[in-house]
């Protein structure tokens, strides 16, 4: 077993105290259940808890947020799309699919975090008002890993283009720049503005060369003293050698154009060509990388990777990939300076740059409150083959793991489950299980829902699921005296043995009430009926009910008599088959041959002798055996009478 | 159909309807409503895709459906439906029909009028009742009939406080959808694939005619009837079938139609333009079926006045259509062959659960809790 990363987050259970009660607790699909219990130690006499609550505890609570439901959402389609990018893609074409797949994530988490921002602007009360902004302030970190980890593990950018990225990256994420710049230039002086040499600065920490060059140019244009200097400072901008995406030059060739613009940037320096103005020169040591010059402006910079950048821009603007982890480090080190610790974004950002792919996916799991983001960075990043020799010591992989966790939690969600069904399908190991496990506890409460989670079971051939599902709303439907239903339901079940008990329910109503409800299903069984031998004989049954009310007396004659000598009809229903034939043996004319009449006769012998002997018979039983003697006498006297006709009739017809 | 507008809602959407547009105006839809289903909280919800005067420099239409205004419902909302401009009746699974009043000059919606009890199963032998969910409505002013799970057909008055018409038991099964036939005949569909009409001139709870599916009792969700042709009705049923009928004649459909790949929810007849046909399916697409004769003509036509004519070359097709569709173009069997089938959504989510149609513009709400809305159908 590995060590605890951290310490366990203890959660309150208001209205318990639990020094004295005793509470006891279950896990449910992603999240527990606490309640207390009602045993008590023996000087308590009183049984009941003090507290007659269950409390549920929810591990995932981010999924409860109605912004962050967009992003579930939004990004399901996403992950849906990666899933399904053709195996055979390899190299650039594949390698371009999955930086815009990587983007569109972002984009994504940009888009929520957006109007998340402005739900907390408008917040009229200040908690809510805070929790959405420490909300957007996570989106926006989140953003900030995934941006880097984009530029690392999927580009994978090369020496040259890898500094260009990460320009990119700290421009996009510390974009104070944009207000400021906007303050002063909104100003009627911007040169005289308090914050203009600021702006410049910050200008040039990013690296915007050709923005602060026009920066300067006001300068020059306000204070003719110092139009000189800026003139030089500007040229300096200008010349200064970039990779540029177009450009076919080679590496070799821009670190040389490099050093000689470096030495000229040196010699301005050591000429003191700046010397009359410090703002100048201090942009020109910062132009040289100078990190003690870069370290003055550290509000500017407000963040160590933003140091780091600027540092490799102005010093090793070729920097490997696999350099980059000796920078980030002192960087950090020097950013910091032994006055604070790191706190867990610079442990995330620091184990990026040192292309630890698993130290980031822990960080972030340990420090965000959802699953979404370790979940679906690491499924990218094992599209990008990036975490393939790595196994846990449970479960299966580490992206199966982390999508199981997500998936479970938004099955734990009334509404969002189903978004997990399509997380579990992707989880070749435990997903199957996972999902018969959940599935079956989704509340249906209507048909048009049973019916969505039927078409999930349907889909994966989870037959087991499938026959559970439509057994629990064949039973609601009987609770609810909605026998059609039940029987529809199953019959999509094949569940003979419930067939036959809602097929005896129908013959038990008939008994009762002398007709039959539901006709409109039971007429048009069709093959269906061959599902067990009782909804056979319902529905042969009904038939023989069809063709008397049609006349057509002999075919409803031998299929009568058919139900009975083949065995279809249960024996308890014989007395109920027999006293249907009376009418057609009181016919004027002969129906039943006399062949039919015997195995009639014999049929009403085979039950009157089973017919078992009462112990001690009430006054209802009497009366009932009675009404049960007279109705055989009739018969007797009947079948005697037909049998008589039967044979008369067929003795004539051969005669003749 | 390049311009189709996605917006995410937070809640799974489970019907989409246009308000209808007053008749003789020259108005095109901008309003909608939906409802939401399993969520702890229900909504039946206001939307408006005006354009609030913003054009964008290209002279398209800039952002998306704005949400005007939305109240709770109890319960999911199972079917919704305008029944004049400013009331809605909705269908809950709690057996509840409700009608919400629209107040445009505060944006607000009320309770209007609701009937509690309109569905519910009694128990065996007890006397107890337990709700049971609405499934279908059709509202004709001022008459609105509603059916359930329960197999009960209600017809209600907007003006009565109790039921005008119950019957009873009308189905063993459930009963999924209704629709108008010709007043004062509905026409129902049910779970074990059979259509039943009913008239309710005649008492006693028997249907007058049950046409269906042969043997395989495959369930149908939804249906509509021809706008123009009162006797021609469309289904969609589990298998995702679409199925054509003439009312007037046979127990059979007229023709079957391999369509989609699980339940078809909803069919719609364009209500103007009825040779086009709209489906949507729990497998996340949405159809446009295309049975008009002159493909090539037509589009021909919808092109010349390019973007800013559209409405009035859409009522000039209208104009045609009265004489051509005499003889419709559904029944004809030779249909299958000139039917154009176009997949309206980009990418297949999950279930496209409603949709709905109004002259060029289209909305439908899915399970990934988005609405689409276009406004270029026939561009």
């Amino acid at each position: 077993m590995e060590e605890l990363d951290g310490e366990p987050t203890v959660t309150l259970i208001p209205g318990v105290n639990s020094k004295k009660k005793q509470m006891c607790f279950d896990w449910g699909p992603g999240e527990m259940l606490v309640c207390e219990t009602s045993f008590n130690k023996k000087e308590q006499p009183e049984m009941v808890p003090n507290c007659p609550f269950i409390y549920i505890i929810r591990k995932d609570i981010d999924i409860y947020s109605k912004i962050l439901r967009k992003l579930f959402n939004e990004s399901h389609g996403i992950f849906v799309g990666l899933q399904r990018i053709e195996e055979e893609l390899t190299g650039k074409s594949r390698k371009a699919q999955l930086v815009r797949v990587s983007k569109n994530y972002r984009s994504v988490i940009r888009a929520c975090m957006e109007e998340m921002h402005q739900v907390a602007i408008a917040a009229k009360d200040p908690v809510s008002g805070r929790q959405l902004s420490s909300q957007v302030s996570i989106l926006s970190a989140m953003e900030l890993i995934w941006n880097l980890c984009e530029i690392l593990f999927i580009e994978v950018a090369p020496a040259g283009p890898l500094l260009l990225h990460l320009l990119d990256w700290v421009r996009l994420h510390v974009c104070e720049v944009d207000s400021l710049s906007a303050d002063v230039l909104g100003s009627e002086n911007p040169s005289k503005h308090d914050n203009f040499w600021n702006l410049v600065t910050v200008l040039v920490l990013q690296g915007r060369l050709d923005e602060a060059r026009q920066m300067l140019s006001k300068e020059a244009d306000t204070s003719p003293t110092s139009a000189g200097m800026c003139q030089i400072l500007g040229d300096l901008m200008r010349t200064m050698p970039i990779l540029s995406p177009g450009n076919t030059q080679t590496l070799t060739e821009l670190e040389l154009k490099w050093q000689h613009w470096h030495e000229e940037c040196e010699r301005h320096l050591q000429d003191g060509t700046f010397a009359a103005s410090p703002h100048l020169e201090s942009l020109c040591k910062i132009m040289l990388g100078d990190e003690a010059a870069l370290l003055e402006h550290k509000e500017l910079l407000s963040n160590w990777y933003h140091f780091l950048v600027t540092r490799l821009l102005y010093s090793h603007p070729t920097v490997k990939p696999i350099d980059l982890h000796f920078y980030a480090q002192s960087s950090l080190d020097l950013f910091l300076g032994g006055e604070s610790s790191p706190e867990p974004l610079d442990n995330i950002l620091m184990a990026a740059f040192e292309f630890d792919i698993h130290q980031v996916i822990k960080e972030c799991s340990i420090a965000l409150s959802n699953w979404w983001f370790v979940a679906h960075l690491t499924d990218l990043l094992d599209h990008c083959k990036l975490l393939q020799s790595h196994n846990l010591y449970f479960g299966s992989n580490m992206r199966e793991f982390l999508l199981l966790e997500y998936a479970s939690g938004l099955f734990a969600h009334h509404s969002l489950w189903q978004l997990g069904v399509d997380y579990f399908d992707y989880c070749p190991e435990l997903g199957r299980v996972s999902l018969e496990l959940h599935i079956e506890r989704i509340p249906l409460n209507t048909e048009q829902k049973a019916l969505k989670v039927l078409r999930i079971c349907e889909q994966r051939q989870m037959t087991e699921q499938v026959r559970s599902i439509c057994k629990i709303l064949a039973m609601k439907a009987v609770r609810n005296n909605r026998l059609g239903s039940a029987l529809s339901w199953s019959i999509r079940a094949k569940d003979a043995a419930f067939a036959t008990l809602v097929s005896d329910r129908f013959l038990r109503d008939y008994c009762e009430r002398g007709c039959f409800s539901d006709l409109d299903l039971i007429d048009n069984l069709g093959p269906a009926m061959m599902l067990s031998d009782r909804l056979t004989f319902l529905g042969k049954y009904r038939e023989f009910h069809r063709l008397y009310g049609e006349k057509r007396f002999v075919d409803a004659a031998s299929l009568l008599l058919s139900l009975m000598t083949s065995q279809i009809a249960p024996r308890s229903f014989w007395m109920t088959l027999l006293t249907d034939a009376l009418p057609l043996l009181e016919q004027k004319q002969v129906i039943f041959s006399a062949e039919q009449t015997y195995e009639l006769m014999r049929c009403l012998e085979d039950l009157t002798s089973e017919r078992p002997e009462h112990g001690e018979p009430d006054a209802q039983q009497l009366q009932d055996d009675d009404i049960e003697t007279t109705k055989v006498e009739m018969l007797r006297l009947a079948l005697a009478r037909n049998l008589a006709g039967a044979i008369l009739r067929e003795g004539s017809l051969e005669g003749s | 159909m390049e311009e189709i507008c996605a917006k995410f809602v937070s809640q799974k959407i489970s019907k989409t309807r246009w308000r209808p547009v007053p008749l003789g105006s020259l108005q095109t839809a901008e309003t909608f409503a939906t409802g939401s289903w399993d969520n702890e909280e229900n909504h039946v919800s206001l939307w408006s895709i005006g354009d609030f005067g913003n054009l964008d420099s290209d002279g398209g239409f800039e952002g998306d459906h704005q949400l005007l205004c939305d109240i709770g419902h109890h319960g999911d909302v199972m079917d919704l439906q305008f029944f004049d401009q400013e009331r809605i009746v909705a269908a809950s699974s709690t057996g509840y029909v409700t009608i919400f009043l629209h107040h445009p000059n505060n944006q607000t919606l009320s309770v209007n009028q609701q009937w509690t009890t309109a569905h519910y199963h009694t128990g065996p032998g007890s006397p107890s009742y337990s709700s049971a969910p609405c499934t279908g409505i059709v509202c004709n002013n001022p008459e609105i009939v509603t059916v359930g799970e329960d197999g009960r057909i209600n017809l209600f008055r907007a003006d009565h406080k109790e039921a005008v018409r119950t019957i009873d038991n009308a189905d063993s099964s459930t009963l999924h959808a209704v629709t108008f036939l010709r007043t004062p005949e509905i026409l129902t569909v049910n779970s074990i694939g059979q259509l039943k009409i009913w008239d309710f001139r005649q008492q006693g709870n028997e249907p007058s005619q049950i046409l269906s599916l042969t043997g395989d009792r495959v369930p149908l969700h939804c249906v509509d009837r021809h706008p123009n042709q009162q006797h021609v009705v469309a289904t969609g049923g589990q298998d995702g079938m679409l199925s054509i009928w003439d009312v007037r004649q046979g127990t059979m459909p007229v023709s079957l139609l391999k369509a989609h790949e699980a339940e078809m929810w909803e069919v719609h007849f364009h209500p103007s333009n009825p040779d086009h046909l709209f489906t949507c399916s729990e497998d996340g697409s949405l159809w446009h079926w295309d049975a008009s004769t002159d493909v090539p003509e037509k589009s021909s036509l919808f092109h010349q006045g390019g973007r800013t004519s559209t409405f009035l070359s859409h009522s000039i097709s209208n104009q045609a259509n009265v004489h051509q569709s005499l003889i419709s173009s559904w029944l004809t069997d030779p249909a299958k062959d000139r039917i154009e089938i176009t997949s309206l959504l980009p990418n297949r989510t999950l279930s496209v659960n409603s949709l709905d149609v109004l002259g060029p513009c289209l909305v439908c709400g899915t399970d990934a809790e988005a609405i689409y809305v276009t406004r270029q159908l026939f561009s």
